[in-house]
């Protein structure tokens, strides 16, 4: 066998009801290493995990932990194997203590009488262990999101866990906290747990993996070692082909200003944002989490009851009080988290395409089923969107099909404005780099478009211009020749 | 699931399994030996129908509460309220009858508006918001009859619940002819479209520019009038105004929903199922009865029946991928 390592799954095969979701997938990961696990939503990654945690029975395969062939047909054996698995869905119980929730279902003591400070105690020692400053005293729900992962990643550790998966650990933490899940990562691996770490940021790869292995179609491409490898080349097999152009923008020049904000405040996380966006134009909104971007265009968008500041659409001013105001004047806004204020996750594609379009096919009790088939046909090839039918649920596409049903559906009220935010967030790279160039397309065509990112590069390479916000204020507009990643961060945190 | 499409083909996919269920108590009662000489006369089917029309009025009321993610307890207490109410206009106000049943559906719609009103403003679940107000409701109809029945056996007030019009029961005609504009209102309005967006997702529905809270409050309020309407076709039934009727009627309502295969989660679901859902459980209620059942067993008879149909219908939608 030449090298031994921690773990090693040989060949696996996992099949659903019409569809090979794993077919021959090897994955090897030694003691004291973090192994990233790449791939596209739907390129098999939680299957394979949920295989390594026993949630899935692989039909053929072979798992191996340290030399020795192991059957995992149950959580419960899997966590025998040593290895544990902190979902993406944090899974705490919010009005329990840390320490409770860390021994939920092996509480210390009897069945009726549980010791609950010899519990408290065990808690704090394994926190205090892992260097993490939190109370096995509080209650869960106290405790931010960050904190809260940290206590998952504990209650995983003390199950003597030797394999530790991670499954997007930082994709609702701040920046500063992610610095801080990393430095327990690297303690973890002193102590030669080896990490499975599932992640869709690049540049975490660089920072904390050592090696990576990308599966693309239920199968695993290859594996390489972080530091000899480079981005073009995940991504390249990621989606199987060279992404010559992931960022397609054609700047051209603005025309006239189409949309200007003077003064915007909502009393609360907006303080004083001014902008302007100018005819076929992208503008970006950096900052850090909390810099209320989201909550200035929510407040243009009508979405704020107390907002105060003047807009002005085209020369003119207007009071946009409602969304059915903003609408008219021709603004769309694609709003931030999917599932929570766009989707209608219970319905197919077809009712979430045509919500706000439905003054064009039903009318005097009529409804015009082929006028409706057509919109959504048309917003679906225009977007590239991949969905078996128009009568699929919504819940069943992937991240990247969901954003573009998304956007098509505000495309269809033909707006002059688009506002995106967050248009790429838990979107797998092929579609981002087809998002990329339909909004290249649409400026081109004269629409104006206002981007909100949290990512550094998407802002860069699309935006004319950048606007930086902080502590609710507009901190300064950054043109597109003249923007840098340290200039954003020094306005974002001045 | 919904399908906004009509067509019989794809309306017998959609209920399939509950067709073929209601079919299935259908035959079993023509075929069963006490059963078989009574059960498909004309008197008997009408009786069916008749006897349930008033829990398809609630049923439709019910589902769009239901696909909006509510839940209205208050219907069986507005059927009370609403009969006494029109056989207290006629006998005590010497009103006309036609006045008598306007008024008494127009107390239906002021509950709903209470309801409506109450949990927009206030963000109270709407089980406990209802819960309250069906307590409210019953108080009132016992204080303004004094806990006994008011007895009124004018032949207009008869007609709506005890009629005919030719050979067809007044109700059956009613029930019908409400059932379509509910049916139209639901399928083929803008109304409609944002009752499912409002139940599937509030929070993306007011980003759309739904006016959300509008459309709880008007749904509420067309679930009031169709119990009002209830309320009127009952008290008609029975020539009276009775403070104690439509005691559990709620219960029947939702379990037709369910039958009918809408979501108690809210943002999906389907009139035509209720309908079939109804007629299932009136069947059900017929056929226990023409087979000599004692009404205690039927309680426990009709609870398993109910939670076959709902299971049935969710390893079938699992199945779909649904």
């Amino acid at each position: 066998m030449g090298e031994k390592y921690l773990l090693e799954m040989k060949g696996i095969c996992k099949s659903f009801p019409g569809v090979k979701a794993l077919s021959n997938v090897n994955l090897q990961l030694r003691a004291g290493e973090v192994h990233a696990l790449l791939g596209e939503n739907g390129a098999g990654k939680s299957t394979l995990i949920k295989v390594l945690g026993g949630i899935y029975h692989a039909e053929e395969g072979e798992i191996w932990i340290e030399g020795q062939k192991v059957n995992i047909d149950g959580v419960v054996s899997a966590r025998n194997a040593g290895v544990s698995i902190v979902h993406q869905e944090l899974v705490l119980v919010p009005y329990m203590t840390v320490a409770e929730n860390i021994f939920l279902g092996r509480e210390a003591g009897s069945k009726f009488n549980i010791k609950r400070r010899q519990m408290t105690e065990e808690a704090q020692k394994l926190l205090d262990a892992y260097e993490m400053h939190i109370d096995a005293d509080t209650l869960v729900e106290k405790l931010t999101i960050a904190q809260r992962q940290m206590v998952e990643i504990v209650k995983a550790i003390s199950f003597n866990a030797r394999i530790l998966v991670m499954d997007e650990p930082t994709s609702s933490i701040s920046d500063k906290e992610v610095g801080f899940l990393f430095e327990t990562i690297r303690t973890l691996t002193k102590k030669g747990v080896g990490i499975i770490y599932i992640s869709h940021k690049m540049s975490e790869l660089e920072e904390i993996c050592d090696r990576v292995t990308v599966m693309r179609d239920g199968e695993s491409v290859g594996t390489r070692v972080v530091k000899e490898t480079s981005k073009d080349e995940l991504i390249a097999m990621m989606v199987g082909r060279e992404l010559t152009n992931y960022y397609t923008r054609d700047f051209q020049n603005p025309g006239e200003v189409i949309l200007k904000g003077e003064h915007i405040a909502d009393g609360k996380m907006v303080k004083d944002a001014s902008f302007e966006l100018r005819r076929g134009e992208i503008i970006g909104f950096a900052g850090l989490v909390g810099a209320g971007r989201s909550e200035t265009m929510k407040a243009v968008f009508g979405l704020t009851p107390d907002m105060k500041g003047s807009v002005y659409v085209e020369g003119q001013q207007v009071h946009i009080k409602s969304p059915v105001d903003a609408l008219k004047y021709g603004i769309a806004l694609v709003p931030e988290s999917r599932k929570e204020e766009g989707l209608y996750l219970v319905q197919d594609v077809q009712f979430n395409s045509t919500i706000e379009v439905l003054g064009q096919f039903i009318r005097n009790f009529r409804v015009d089923y082929k006028k409706e088939e057509e919109i959504t046909q048309k917003y679906i090839d225009m977007m590239a969107t991949k969905t078996p039918s128009q009568q699929q649920i919504i819940r069943n596409l992937s991240g990247g099909n969901q954003q573009k049903v998304m956007i098509g559906r505000w495309l269809a009220t033909d707006p002059k404005i688009l506002i995106l935010d967050e248009p790429t967030r838990g979107v797998d790279v092929g579609a981002k780099a087809e998002i990329y160039a339909i909004m290249n397309e649409l400026v081109k065509k004269g629409m104006s478009i206002i981007m909100i990112s949290s990512e550094m590069p998407e802002i860069i390479n699309m935006s004319d211009r950048v606007y930086v916000m902080n502590d609710g204020r507009v901190t300064g507009c950054l043109s597109h020749e003249d923007v840098t990643q340290e200039k954003i961060m020094q306005l974002a945190a001045k | 699931m919904v399908r906004f499409k009509n067509g019989a083909v794809k309306y017998f996919k959609d209920n399939i399994g509950i067709i073929i269920a209601l079919l299935a108590m259908c035959v079993f009662l023509v075929i069963f030996p006490t059963t078989r000489s009574t059960f498909l006369t004309q008197n008997n089917v009408f009786n069916i129908l008749r006897q349930n029309a008033s829990n398809l009025f609630l049923a439709t009321g019910m589902t769009m509460v239901i696909i909006l993610g509510g839940i209205d307890l208050s219907v069986g207490s507005v059927i009370a309220l609403s009969g006494c109410v029109a056989a207290g206009c006629v006998v005590n106000m010497g009103l006309p009858e036609v006045a008598a049943f306007l008024i008494a559906i127009l107390i239906g719609a002021a509950v709903g508006m209470f309801n409506g009103v109450v949990i927009c403003k206030t963000n109270i679940p709407p089980f406990i918001v209802t819960l309250a107000s069906m307590n409210i409701t019953k108080g009132i109809a016992l204080v303004y009859t004094q806990g006994a029945p008011i007895r009124c056996m004018t032949d207009a007030f008869k007609f709506p619940g005890a009629g005919y019009v030719g050979p067809i029961p007044t109700p059956v005609i009613l029930m019908l002819i409400i059932f379509v504009i509910a049916v139209m209102l639901v399928n083929r309005t803008h109304f409609g479209r944002h009752i499912y967006a409002v139940g599937g997702n509030a929070q993306a529905a007011s980003f759309s520019g739904i006016n959300v809270q509008k459309v709880k409050f008007w749904v509420y309020t067309f679930t009031g009038i169709m119990a009002g309407i209830a309320g009127v076709v009952i008290a008609s039934r029975l020539y009276s105004g009775q403070p104690r009727s439509g005691e559990g009627a709620e219960m029947d309502a939702i379990a037709a929903v369910v039958v009918g295969g809408t979501s108690m989660s809210g943002g999906s679901g389907r009139l035509g199922g209720t309908l079939i859902g109804v007629l299932i459980i009136g069947v059900l209620n017929n056929g226990l009865n023409l087979m000599g059942v004692d009404s205690n067993w039927q309680y426990i008879v009709k609870g398993f029946v109910i939670l076959l149909a709902v299971y049935v219908d969710f390893i079938r939608n699992r199945k779909a991928g649904r």
